[in-house]
């Protein structure tokens, strides 16, 4: 299976800054991860929602830009929401215990609307 | 054993018939006592026995003049002529005579008679007590040899009756009692995951009070390994319960370990045994790891130690009947040269029977056995690569991929599609593939440093209740360094690095996870239980 290089697009809905990642989160996605949530925050948005329902994979390295930005995130006072994750993920966000400092929810409108996942399963 | 060595106990009969008067030794017959007045003692320092033993004739004891108080009894019990019974220049008895039934002295021809009668008697009187010490000691002898025959018997019904067949290993036992048996003990233990549990003991005593201390040993080890998985808790229970009912001056000398027989990984402990030897390629190797004997004081600790076991490799443990063997000059066979046997052995194979002979050489041939000699050795087959391992399952996948960034995605779908005949649970799946992938990483950047020419290697095998994937790389470090375990808040707050995760996710996400060194690399093997349950942590 070939690797898939990580795109990160920024969109603003509701006054949250939403990126949006197609491809692996792996150690390649550093860059642009960077540069999404540099651009995400310039607007000066007080929230950013990670949408993972286009990224397929995420590996250890993943997990470690993704404490990173969360990181950086909490430095500045801005809140970090993830939504579109697949059962497994979501499950390795509660392994490595991102779920406890990021808000999970199961899709876009829940995430934007404040209500927290309720995951189904 | 000889009447003069003890007190002489004379016993004579109360009639006036000096053919029925006699004297006897300690064993006399109980039932000819009816008709005897109380035996008359002669102390073993009463000169009385000096001048009897010396005498060459019968002697009147009313004409002695000895400071005895033996001749004082025999005067008051009315005996007048004392006969030695002299058998081979031993004092052996004394015929005691009252006076004659005329009143008269006894003349020269009575004592004549009595010469003779005394010569033909004493050496068949000496038969006689020959006989009876015989008699004795051969009751004695029967008694001692039963006790043994019960402590042989208890032995053997404690040691197991056959040993388990492990697929790719070959366990040999070898257990020869000494006449006078020891308490040596060995046991083979199945645990209910595939494990294995061995052990080698010795209990200090000889006979029936070590069988039965052997015997409660074992069942309490059983027992314990049953429910306890870490070999150095097994031993402190065992201690713990043995300690209260110990007999005196007893302990139990005891090795402990469980096997792993698919990946060759042995954990134990000792509580004071021999050290056993693992015959490697090329050399030797001891196990070593403390600990207190059994039975001597509770709450005692056992150090564990881990050692993992190579295609080729063998395990010797044995009892001390081996390494305190003596020649013929009292020289000790001593466990250098056990150690020697076992180094120069050209591989695992035979280890105890290379032992045997060494020592039967040592001792002589016909050398009595001095202590019971047990030996176990555990051979892992050479073969037990991907070959032998398909003997114990089937290998589903064996490839080799090169050091590349990206090419864990490769492994995640290559093992994906093997394992996809078993059905496993979606969710189980997605974790095996994420370990896999993790794996296959850790084995590309810290094992093989991304270099080109180093492939990572990986094996997928379906053994009866269990997935096994074996990620080998060729790093030629050491240990590969124990992660820190991943704190999410020290991350956050820069306290540790952000990176870190593999490993924590590895063994989140399969049932089993351990590394093993190898000469030449590191595998990382990777196991789901097939049966019982999701079973992977959550």
């Amino acid at each position: 299976m070939p690797t898939r290089e990580l795109q990160a697009a920024v969109r603003e809905r509701d006054g949250v800054a939403v990126i949006d990642l197609t491809g692996d989160v792996n150690s390649s996605a550093e860059g642009a991860l960077d540069e999404a949530y540099s651009q995400a925050t310039a607007t000066g948005a007080g929230a950013v929602a990670l949408n993972f329902e286009d990224a397929d994979y995420i590996n250890s390295t993943g997990i470690a830009l993704i404490v990173g930005l969360l990181a950086r995130a909490r430095k500045n006072g801005i809140e970090v929401k993830a939504f579109g994750l697949s059962d497994h993920y979501r499950d390795i966000f509660e392994i490595t215990r991102l779920s406890d400092f990021m808000t999970i929810s199961d899709n876009e409108d829940r995430a934007l609307s404040g209500a927290e996942g309720g995951h189904d399963a | 054993m000889t009447a003069l060595t003890k007190p002489f106990r004379r016993r004579f009969l109360g009639r006036r018939r000096a053919d029925q008067q006699a004297a006897e030794p300690e064993q006399a017959d109980a039932a000819a006592t009816a008709l005897e007045q109380a035996p008359v003692e002669i102390a073993p320092s009463d000169p009385l026995l000096a001048f009897l033993q010396s005498a060459s004739e019968p002697v009147d004891l009313d004409e002695l003049e000895l400071d005895s108080p033996a001749l004082d009894e025999l005067r008051a019990a009315g005996v007048k002529l004392a006969v030695p019974l002299v058998s081979q220049g031993e004092l052996i008895g004394v015929l005691n005579l009252g006076p004659r039934l005329s009143e008269q002295d006894y003349s020269s021809d009575d004592r004549k008679l009595l010469d003779n009668l005394a010569a033909q008697a004493a050496p068949a009187l000496r038969v006689g007590q020959l006989v009876r010490e015989q008699e004795a000691e051969a009751v004695t002898r029967q008694r001692y040899e039963q006790e043994l025959e019960v402590a042989r018997l208890i032995q053997q019904n404690f040691l197991p009756k056959e040993l388990p067949d492990l697929p790719g290993w070959q366990i040999r036992a070898y257990y020869r009692p000494a006449r006078e048996v020891g308490g040596d003990f060995y046991d083979v233990i199945p645990l209910p995951d595939g494990r294995v549990g061995f052990v080698v003991g010795d209990v200090t005593d000889k006979g029936v009070p070590a069988a039965l201390v052997m015997s409660a040993t074992r069942s309490l080890l059983r027992a314990s390994a049953q429910r306890l998985i870490e070999p150095g808790i097994v031993l402190e229970r065992v201690n713990d319960q043995l300690c209260p009912d110990m007999p005196e001056k007893m302990f139990v000398t005891c090795l402990y370990g469980v096997l792993d027989p698919h990946s060759g990984h042995l954990r134990f402990a000792n509580a004071g045994h021999d050290v056993p030897y693992v015959k490697i390629a090329g050399g030797v190797v001891e196990l070593r790891a403390r600990g207190m004997p059994l039975g001597l004081m509770a709450g005692m600790a056992y150090e564990e130690k881990e050692a993992t076991l190579q295609p080729g490799d063998s395990v010797l443990l044995h009892s001390d009947g081996v390494a305190e063997a003596h020649d013929a000059t009292r020289d000790m066979f001593g466990f250098p040269r056990l150690m020697q046997v076992v180094a120069d052995a050209p591989d695992g194979r035979n280890l105890i029977d290379r032992v045997l002979s060494t020592l039967e050489a040592f001792t002589g041939a016909d050398a009595e056995q001095e202590d019971d000699i047990t030996m176990v050795t555990l051979l892992r087959s050479a073969d037990a690569g991907p070959s032998a391992a398909a003997a114990d399952g089937r290998v589903l996948a064996d490839f080799e991929l090169p050091s590349a960034p990206g090419n864990e995605r490769e492994a995640m779908a290559r093992v994906e599609s093997v394992v996809a005949e078993l059905g496993l649970e979606s969710a189980r799946l997605e974790r095996l593939k994420t370990a896999v992938a993790e794996a296959t990483m850790n084995a590309m950047e810290h094992g093989n440093e991304y270099r080109a020419d180093s492939p990572v290697a990986i094996r997928v095998l379906h053994c009866s209740d269990r997935l096994r994937v074996l990620v080998t790389d060729q790093g030629d470090a050491g240990e590969l360094g124990e992660p820190e375990t991943p704190d999410l808040k020290a991350k956050l707050e820069g306290r540790q690095k952000a990176r870190g995760w593999g490993m924590f996710l590895i063994e989140k996400m399969v049932d089993e996870a351990r590394a093993t060194n190898e000469g030449d690399g590191h595998t990382l093997e990777l196991v789901l239980h097939l049966k019982g349950g999701d079973g992977a942590h959550t």
